[in-house]
């Protein structure tokens, strides 16, 4: 390889890398200014001008705490559990997009940890992995409720896979590469002279919900936080850990949750396409720089993507209660994977006669049903729940 | 960095981790080992250039049916599990039985011909996802669409067989 | 019996399918979230800002002094009788040849001591006092204290300091 190139391409790993975790540490900062907010409140306000360096001081703390491994547990799982779900969170970022290429020297390096053309798939298989971490800590932890929440967590995390999945295969369809790259250049095509309306959003509404749905499972957010919910499980899969080992756990979810925002935006919002991407670079010099500079506006505009889904996590988090376990997996098996079998579907078809948008059929469909269903009188009373 | 050495070094893992998964008392460990062994099996693909078959080795292997091994393992109580003593019958037996599988493979691995890398007609390209789709959705039609409807039947079934019956009694 | 009329009746009929998608409910959810983030916080920033108790707060004890500076306070005892938790003790004294302008009357209080541990401020000895020497501010705290010895408060921090006189509403 190329010296330059690789010297490019290491330090494009490493900033992405440190931005990865820069962003983790002050989404925990986020949250609870965005809690405080939502809540009428104003949140960590003392450490430094808005209380900017908390989280520093969490860390700080984080780091000092008593470091206590149970009496009973089995102790290198113990430890391994935090590593595994730390790990598994870090690699998944290595594949996303973002921004187009940086040209140094005559040659076009793609801002990109490893552009590889299963680049969603490798997401799927590490996410797939990050369950591990939960399991392995909460078995190790031998502690019934730690238990409860690792169970909880795997058939969570199976169920909702399928789902999201499956709502990916529609896009794979449309774009015919498994290449996020190839994916969020498709999108950046203009549709009726707009640059911005070609984004799959327009063309993948119910997968988008599906996914959004299954990455809340996914992240183990709110409303589907059942592995680690305080109120039944007092913290689930993490009750044993202290100190930095339940920062680590902590910090996982914080990472899985922008990548997840990441991948969101990458597959349905254009990535780090924006609309009038065509004038603004018209406006810009020709050549290396202007390339360069269209390049890091696109990078810009890619994080401000990222940070509103953040932020749309810890907005949902503070607004939706947790769903019941039945209920959350008769949504996953129930409504998500016939959903999405269906999508794919009907995107197949939307394909076979040349008409994209043909998903909108479904929620079109569904409004007119639901808009039926509210006019007629409701009939029966509400069935008594069945302890089934 | 030869990839000889990355080679021997992920062959190396692969066996010890695999042999682990036999060797070792307690079954949660087994089953990580497994997983390991998984892992180390894709990263062979990769070696492969198969990107799509190691991607896929890790979702379904590592990341969905290891995750239910250890689900249902988890739910088993280790502290009374004892390993029973096995009578010396039952180990010859087994040591006869491994020893036949041993022969079996050893055999078919020798009368099997390996033709030599022929640089000329050699796609590197070969593992990747869009020749594998075409020969699978081309030459392979049948057969991928008779395993689907294998696990069809095989869902089916074991939906049938987890349903609860009307009578039976209630968690 | 109904004792407000906020209280919702709950619709036990089955749901239509508008309201098992969820989505409309959500949305709703979320728009009254984001609109709570938009709002003015009534947050008060305590140790900088401090609220208007109120004039009939009950703070910290004060013993006062009279416009010559003089203590009003002459040990008559009564503000410790009236003291349910019995947190006040006193040691009277006579006012010496020159002390005239330190006591207002002949006896005065050698030794005062509230102990604030058992301290309850409900203000009876206020109302006991018939010199109008005791008083609870209305406007400042008791500070927390993290030894024992700081429990007890002698004449030194109960005293009023003439040049910070504590003044009530509807005082001169």
């Amino acid at each position: 390889m190329d010296s330059t190139v690789f010297i490019v391409r290491s330090i494009i790993i490493f900033v992405i890398f440190g931005i990865t975790l820069l962003i983790a540490t002050y989404s925990t900062y986020a949250e609870r200014k965005v809690a405080a907010f939502l809540q009428d409140r104003l949140g960590p306000n003392r450490a430094g001008p808005f209380g900017i360096w908390q989280p520093l001081a969490d860390a700080v703390k984080m780091f000092t705490k008593e470091e206590f491994i149970p009496a009973q547990a089995n102790k290198w799982l113990f430890i391994a559990g935090p590593c595994f779900a730390m790990l598994t969170a870090l690699m998944a970022s290595a594949v996303i997009p973002f921004g187009d290429t940086v040209q140094y020297e005559g040659q076009f390096i793609a801002v990109q940890g490893i552009d590889i053309n299963i680049g969603i798939l490798w997401i799927f298989g590490i996410v797939s992995l990050g369950v591990y971490g939960v399991m392995i800590g909460g078995w190790a932890s031998n502690n019934k409720f730690s238990l409860l929440g690792a169970i909880r967590a795997a058939s969570q995390n199976i169920s909702y896979e399928l789902a999201m999945g499956l709502s990916i295969i529609a896009i794979l369809m449309m774009s015919g590469s498994l290449s996020l790259r190839d994916m969020v250049n498709q999108q950046a095509t203009p549709f009726l002279g707009v640059s911005g309306l070609n984004w799959n959003i327009f063309y993948q509404p119910v997968g988008f919900i599906i996914f959004l749905t299954c990455a809340f499972a996914e992240c183990n957010r709110t409303p589907f936080d059942l592995p680690e919910c305080e109120t039944e499980l007092v913290g689930g899969y993490h009750t044993e850990y202290s100190s930095m080992k339940l920062g680590f756990y902590l910090f996982a979810e914080y990472i899985n949750m922008f990548v997840s925002s990441a991948v969101i935006s990458a597959l349905y919002f254009g990535g780090f396409n924006f609309p009038g991407q065509a004038w603004v670079a018209s406006l810009l010099p020709a050549g290396a720089l202007g390339h360069n500079l269209l390049t890091s506006i696109g990078v810009v505009v890619f994080f401000g993507k990222i940070f509103f889904f953040i932020f749309f996590y810890m907005w949902v988090r503070w607004t939706l209660p947790r769903f019941r376990y039945d209920q959350l997996m008769n949504l996953g098996w129930k409504t998500l994977i016939p959903l999405a079998i269906l999508n794919i579907v009907v995107t197949g078809a939307g394909l076979l006669f040349d008409f994209k948008p043909a998903t909108w059929l479904i929620v079109i469909f569904v409004v007119v049903l639901a808009v039926i269903s509210a006019a007629q009188p409701r009939k029966t009373m509400r069935p008594q729940q069945s302890t089934v | 960095m030869n990839v000889n050495y990355i080679w021997y070094f992920l062959t190396f893992l692969t066996l010890v981790s695999a042999i682990m998964v036999v060797v070792v008392r307690n079954p949660i460990h087994s089953v990580l080992y497994l997983i390991l062994t998984f892992f180390c099996i894709s990263a062979h693909y990769v070696l492969l250039n198969a990107q799509f078959l190691a991607a896929v080795n890790v979702i379904v292997y590592a990341g969905a049916i290891m995750v239910l091994f250890l689900f249902v393992i988890m739910f088993l109580n280790l502290r009374e599990y004892t390993a029973e003593s096995k009578t010396n019958l039952v180990k010859l037996g087994a040591a006869v039985l491994g020893g036949v599988l041993l022969v079996i493979i050893v055999a078919a691995l020798r009368s099997m011909q390996i033709e030599p890398l022929n640089k000329a007609t050699y796609n590197s390209q070969v593992g990747m996802v869009e020749s594998l789709g075409k020969v699978l959705f081309r030459d392979y039609l049948l057969p991928f669409e008779l395993i689907t409807v294998l696990f069809f039947v095989a869902m089916v079934g074991a939906v049938m067989l987890g349903k609860r019956e009307t009578g039976e009694r209630n968690f | 019996m109904q004792l407000t009329n906020r209280s919702k009746k709950i619709d036990k009929r089955e749901m239509t399918l508008a309201e098992r998608l969820y989505i409309p409910a959500v949305t709703k959810g979320l728009a009254i979230t984001i609109s709570h983030f938009f709002r003015k916080k009534p947050t008060i920033q305590y140790p900088e800002q401090k609220r208007y108790l109120g004039p009939i707060f009950r703070g910290q004890h004060i013993l006062k002094r009279d416009e010559q500076g003089r203590e009003r306070c002459t040990a008559c005892g009564l503000c410790a009788v009236a003291c349910p938790a019995e947190a006040i003790s006193m040691v009277s004294a006579e006012r010496k040849k020159g002390e005239e302008h330190l006591y207002r009357e002949e006896k005065y209080a050698a030794v005062y001591e509230v102990n604030q541990l058992r301290c309850i401020f409900c203000g009876l000895c206020e109302e006991a006092c018939p010199k109008e020497a005791i008083y609870l501010q209305h406007d400042k705290f008791l500070p927390a204290f993290t030894e024992r010895d700081e429990v007890i408060w002698g004449k030194d921090k109960l005293v009023e300091n003439m040049d910070n006189r504590y003044l009530r509403e509807g005082w001169k």
